[in-house]
Order: C-alpha cells, then structure tokens, then sequence
C-alpha cells in the first residue's frame, strides 16, 4: 500500500497538486466541520515554529480534531536520550495523524517508515516545508486564476530559502519563469539551476531589485536577507538594504502582482507596502490553514467527493 | 606480473583483488569482513610496483568466493579492480565491479544535519554517475569523497 504520508513536495504529480487545491477551496468556502470528530492529530514540534504550530493545530482544530503533542522538546523524553524512532512509535499508538517538525533533515521520511500512522512534514531541518508550498500554491492560484504560464520573481536569501526551492520543484508542472533576484553571495545554488534545466523551467537571474525589474512579475515572493548568512559582513552592510521592497517600486507592476511572503517579515517589505491591493502575505497566511485542512485529511484518507458531501459542517 | 606472483604467493582455490590503489587496502578489507576471517588463508600485498598505477595492492584470498553484491561494493572505493577467480591454480574468470543502483550501509552521507547520522539506521544512497545522492536528506555527494559507515 501507498503510504499516504505527505514528506516531500518534489514527488507530487500536477493531478495531485491540483486534487489538492480543489479540496483546500472547499475549505476555504467552509473551513468549519466536523470531520474529523474523534481523531486525534499528534502535532510534535522537535524546535520550535510558533506559525507552523499554530496553523496545523488551527486547521485540526476547525475540523473537530483533538490535538496532543509538544511545543517545546526539552520537556520530552528526546532529551533523556530516547531515539526519534520510540517518540514515534510511542504517538502512533496514540494519534490518528503525526504532524513533525524536527531539526534534523529526512526525519519526516524516516518517521513515515516507522509507523502506518501517517506522518505529514512540517519543516525538516533546511530540506523541506511541503505544506508551506501547497499553500503558496494555493494562494498563487487563488490570485492569478491559473498556475500555468506563471512569471514568478523570487526576492531576497535564493541560497538557503527551503521556501523558494521547494516552490520551483513544485511549479516544474506548471511552466512558469522565474527570475531570481538576489544579492551574489545567496543565489540560487547550482543544483536548482540545472534542476530547472532539466525540467524546461525557464530563468532569469538578476542582481539588481527595482521597479523595472519587477514591472513584468505575477508573483512577487520576498524572502529575508539573514545577516547571519553572510560571511563577509561588509557585503551584507552593501546589501541589506537593495532587497526592500519599498511601495514606490509597484508604480509599474501589472495590476494582477500579487506580493506574498512566507513570513515572519522583518525590514524586507517596507510598511507601506501594505496598504496596496499587491500585498498579499497575510492571505497567504490565512490559506495555510486551509491547505492544512486539505493535507490532514488527504493523509488520512478521507477523499476530495467526501470533503465536498460533507455532512458535518458547521454554517 | 611474474615478479608480484613471486611476491604474494599462489592460492589453489579463491579470489584474487588486484590492482586495489594502496590507500584503499584496509577499506577494501574492512568491506569484505576479511580481517573477520579466521580460517581461511589470506595473502596481502601493499604498495607493490604497479606499471599503470605506481602502487598497488592485491588481496588473496583462499576458499572464499564473493556474491556479486558484496564485490559491487568495492566499487565505491575501489572502481577499477580486478578480480579473478581462482580453481586448481587456473584463473577461471575475470570480472569488473559495477557501481550498484543503490548503496545500502556502505558509506556515511556527509551532511550532519542528515537524520541518518543522527539515529540507529541503515544508510542508503541511491547512485546517479558519479554521485550519491542520500535517500534521507537527498544531498548529492562525490563517491571519491566519501566516508564508508
């Protein structure tokens, strides 16, 4: 049998992509149900993530889930020594779904190996964040109308951002073209390079952020440029300041841009950015709950028809 | 050819490692269990004079013959050895190592963030060209640089 667990975004074929935007439209159009009445949602939070947590256990929670788990790994037994595979087989027994975070990367996939419980991935180390992608790709959809033939730019740290990575492996079915603008020292690696080779992805890289450059984009996704990233801190002092995005820099975009943003923020977009109908980061936000909603219960087996028929929900 | 066979003398039935790159002797011998094997009778030359290689080292190895898997694993350290199997003191045949499709618990994904260097697992490697890329946290490594387990 398949297991059903959600651990990588880079194997999700374009149907399943969709199937499961479809069935994160119909939560977003009733968020609130009972369908989940009686299971119970094991939300282990190896390091903390506030956000992540927080919209899992909102998303589980909407649908009449009860929610265990632990924020916080120091009150667990992982810091007597107790391996990641005896937490694992010990919550299976308990839950009807593990949601995981954890520091060390493949730990999600590992989990899923352990246990018929499945196992969604909520961050593992620098690899990957699927829900987070599902759920830019559902705000991009619900912005743009379509996810194909997509200018997407992406903004800010292209070197260690998991976010903007696992976006281009998930849009590799949806012929975009990406610009990537960053400063030299955090470009997009190599690897992601060839991967958009490799996949007929096509990329435009730029040095330079202003109004011009942005003028052509559909998609705006700003990432924080991390001073601790740098190993030349002049570079940064150089830097830190050419990847803001500044409400002057829209006067030429395409009425449909759409600005999202993973967040937290912290200087990237400047204040003013939000008044503008362009901002859309806190949209963005608000569907993580529903592309959680839609992956706790495609995990757990419970069918797009189902969530479409459903009788438990709440008006 | 004659002087080394003066050197490492001839077994009657077995298996013969040639052309192993001298700094890969003991890693050879670590992958086969040889130093576990306690009956039978093994002949190690190290840093012999090799025309192609500079040094060399060979491995005899009497009475054993090696599953095609467990020689597949010398590819990662040693690609281009030979092995020649032995009957009555005749070479009977010849063989390559092939790069297998995947390495199971032969070598160590050099990412310590990687869950496998973390918890009490198997390591495993799918094989793409020249690289290994870890099953667990998919970062691609150069097989001429990585560590066995």
């Amino acid at each position: 049998m398949e297991n059903p667990s959600l651990v990588s975004i880079a194997h999700l074929s374009r149907e399943k992509i969709l199937y499961l935007m479809e069935m994160a439209r119909d939560f977003e159009l009733r968020p609130n149900r009972k369908i989940l009445d009686g299971r119970i949602v094991a939300t282990l939070f190896f390091e903390p993530s506030t956000r992540t947590r927080l919209s899992f256990e909102t998303a589980a929670h909407r649908l009449g889930a009860s929610v265990i788990g632990f924020t916080d790994p120091k009150v667990t037994s992982s810091t007597k020594g107790e391996t990641l595979k005896d937490t694992i087989m010990m919550v299976s027994n308990y839950s009807d779904v593990i949601v995981m975070r954890h520091y060390l990367e493949g730990a999600a996939l590992y989990a899923s190996e352990l246990t018929n419980t499945p196992v969604v991935n909520a961050g593992d180390g620098a690899h990957q964040h699927p829900s987070q992608t599902i759920l830019d790709l559902y705000t991009i959809l619900q912005t743009q109308g379509t996810l194909d033939n997509l200018n997407i730019y992406l903004v800010g740290d292209l070197k260690y951002g998991r976010t903007v990575h696992s976006l281009i492996m998930a849009m590799r079915h949806f012929h975009p073209t990406f610009h990537f603008i960053s400063p030299k020292e955090l470009a997009m690696p190599e690897e992601y390079k060839q991967y958009c080779r490799e996949h007929d992805i096509n990329f435009v890289e730029h040095e330079d952020f202003n109004e011009e450059i942005i003028s052509g984009a559909d998609i705006l996704y700003m990432t924080r440029v991390q001073r601790e990233r740098f190993s030349d801190l002049m570079e940064y002092e150089r830097v830190k300041d050419i990847y803001v995005l500044r409400k002057e820099m829209l006067s030429m975009a395409k009425d449909n841009l759409r600005i999202l943003h993973p967040l937290p923020r912290v200087n990237e977009i400047a204040q003013d950015v939000d008044d503008t109908p362009y901002a859309y980061y806190f949209e963005q936000a608000q569907n993580g709950i529903y592309a959680r909603e839609a992956i706790i219960c495609d995990v757990l087996g419970i069918t797009l028809e189902e969530v479409r028929n459903d009788s438990t929900i709440i008006q | 050819m004659k002087r080394e066979q003066l050197m490492v003398a001839a077994i009657e039935n077995g298996t013969v490692i040639d052309h192993i790159p001298s700094d890969r002797l003991f890693e050879v011998i670590r992958l086969l269990h040889i130093d576990e094997c306690h009956h039978d009778t093994v002949f190690i030359g190290y840093n012999l004079r090799s025309g192609a290689m500079g040094k060399k080292s060979i491995i005899k190895i009497a009475n054993r013959f090696f599953s095609e898997a467990e020689l597949n694993q010398l590819s990662v350290v040693a690609p281009n050895v030979t092995l020649s199997l032995i009957k009555d003191y005749e070479v009977r045949e010849k063989r390559c190592v092939r790069l297998p499709k995947e390495l199971r618990d032969i070598i160590r994904c050099n990412n310590p963030k990687c869950i496998c260097n973390n918890e009490p697992i198997q390591t495993r490697f799918v094989i793409i060209g020249k690289v290994g890329k870890c099953y667990y946290c998919e970062k691609e490594q150069d097989l001429t640089m990585v560590k066995l387990v």
